[in-house]
């Protein structure tokens, strides 16, 4: 399989990780996720030792988890502290336990040698915790592999033919691109600056502006997994001061955690922080179901394309124009990681 | 529309300006060097080949009263 291994992915929403075993496959590994009685997020690989049952399928008692098939009990280090009918607990009586790490309300993983697992590493998403942000968020599983959506993601002239009606208008597709990569910190970075552009219903009914705006789209990729767009709004021609807080303009902060669950399965992870009317209910209800209906669209799109591309030979034919300059980096950073995880792995 | 110089601040940073008005890319690598394109696959390829292919910009012509013939250590 061509992931990247030795890096950190989003698992779960803390929110998800309760007192309830939560079942996620991450690049293909099986993990089962809970939340000991002080409040730390736990994951365990999702295998009994003793014959495979799913430890998801089982139950927690205190902070271990008892199999549910023959009672094997494993605690949060995954080591094994009871087996039925004995005394004596096989050496190998144990599963493994992955490094976690909550931060910007996510639980992320790290896949691969335990030893090489930095939590410095994990590139940070601060809004969604930030209480000058609302936040609405979700997540949507893709029958695609991970690719397609980073691909999607990072060229977002598709939002004038997918998403027109919510978030495309004429100007995103035809308005030029800058695109650099950080050729040492693994970072893309993709701008669209648009000066006079239509405001999308997205935007026109959560900020309130009439007629057309400025519209910046500045993309940050982390890859392999955190996907930033900076979103900024502002009545046509009001551009941020020389100095001072860009006030007259409003923000959004657009996050996606793109986590490969299988060769052809993806988990979707999205978010949409923003820093006006954060007080304001309908706005938040009317940008979570906007957003949803955005990210089905995309959704609907790659399992499509997702069914097209498996059926084809391994290098099937594509062209690429301007508008997949970032794409085009993001992939080449994305195989160079997986290169990476794969010499390391056969050591 | 105004054209964002650039983000990222890096030692090793590779750009690719889409020319507004045209169809043209210019990638400019950390280096120093520039080459136009017409599409993106050929740029990034002659941009990450570096520094194989990467000159700095020309240096200006020599002016009349340079010397002709390069000095050669004894």
């Amino acid at each position: 399989m061509t992931f990247a291994r030795d890096q950190w992915y989003v698992a779960a929403y803390g929110s998800e990780v309760g007192r309830e075993l939560l079942a996620r496959t991450v690049l293909g590994e099986p993990l089962v996720l809970y939340r000991t009685g002080a409040g730390e997020a736990v994951a365990l690989a999702d295998r009994c030792v003793h014959r495979r049952y799913p430890l998801s399928e089982s139950r927690l008692d205190g902070d271990t988890i008892v199999c549910g098939y023959h009672g094997f009990t494993y605690d949060q280090t995954g080591s094994c502290v009871f087996v039925p009918g004995q005394q004596r607990i096989p050496r190998t009586a144990r599963v493994a336990a992955y490094p976690v790490v909550e931060q910007d309300s996510f639980v992320w993983v790290w896949i691969g040698d335990r030893d090489r697992a930095d939590p410095a590493a994990i590139p940070r998403a601060p809004w969604l915790t930030d209480p000058r942000y609302a936040v609405v968020r979700g997540m949507a599983p893709l029958n695609a592999r991970y690719g397609l959506l980073v691909d999607n993601l990072m060229d977002l002239s598709h939002e004038t033919y997918l998403h027109g009606g919510y978030i495309g208008t004429p100007e995103v597709a035809n308005t030029p691109i800058t695109t650099e990569v950080d050729d040492e910190r693994g970072i893309v970075y993709v701008s669209r600056h648009m000066d006079d552009a239509e405001c999308p219903p997205f935007y026109a009914r959560s900020t309130g502006i009439q007629g057309r705006i400025t519209r910046w789209q500045d993309i940050e990729y982390h890859p392999p997994c955190l996907y930033l767009l900076h979103s900024r709004i502002a009545p046509q021609g009001v551009y941020p001061p020389a100095q001072g807080e860009d006030d007259q303009a409003f923000h959004a902060e657009i996050v996606y955690a793109i986590t490969p669950s299988t060769e052809h399965t993806t988990y979707d992870f999205w978010a949409v922080a923003r820093d006006f009317a954060i007080d304001d209910e309908s706005v938040s209800e009317y940008l979570y179901q906007s957003n949803h209906t955005v990210v089905m669209q995309d959704v609907t799109a790659l399992d499509i394309l997702e069914q097209v591309i498996a059926s084809e030979p391994e290098k099937y034919q594509e062209l690429s124009i301007n508008i997949d300059t970032g794409g085009l980096a993001a992939r080449r950073l994305l195989a160079r990681m997986v290169g990476a995880g794969t010499v390391e792995a056969t050591r | 529309m105004s054209s964002p110089a650039g983000m990222l601040t890096g030692d090793r940073v590779y750009r690719i300006h889409w020319l507004p008005g045209t169809d043209i890319l210019r990638g400019v690598c950390h280096c120093g060097a520039q080459r136009v394109a017409e599409e993106p696959v050929e740029l990034w390829e002659w941009l990450l080949a570096h520094p194989q292919g990467h000159q700095a910009p020309a240096a200006p012509p020599p002016s009349a009263d340079a010397p002709t013939r390069l000095a050669v250590p004894a």
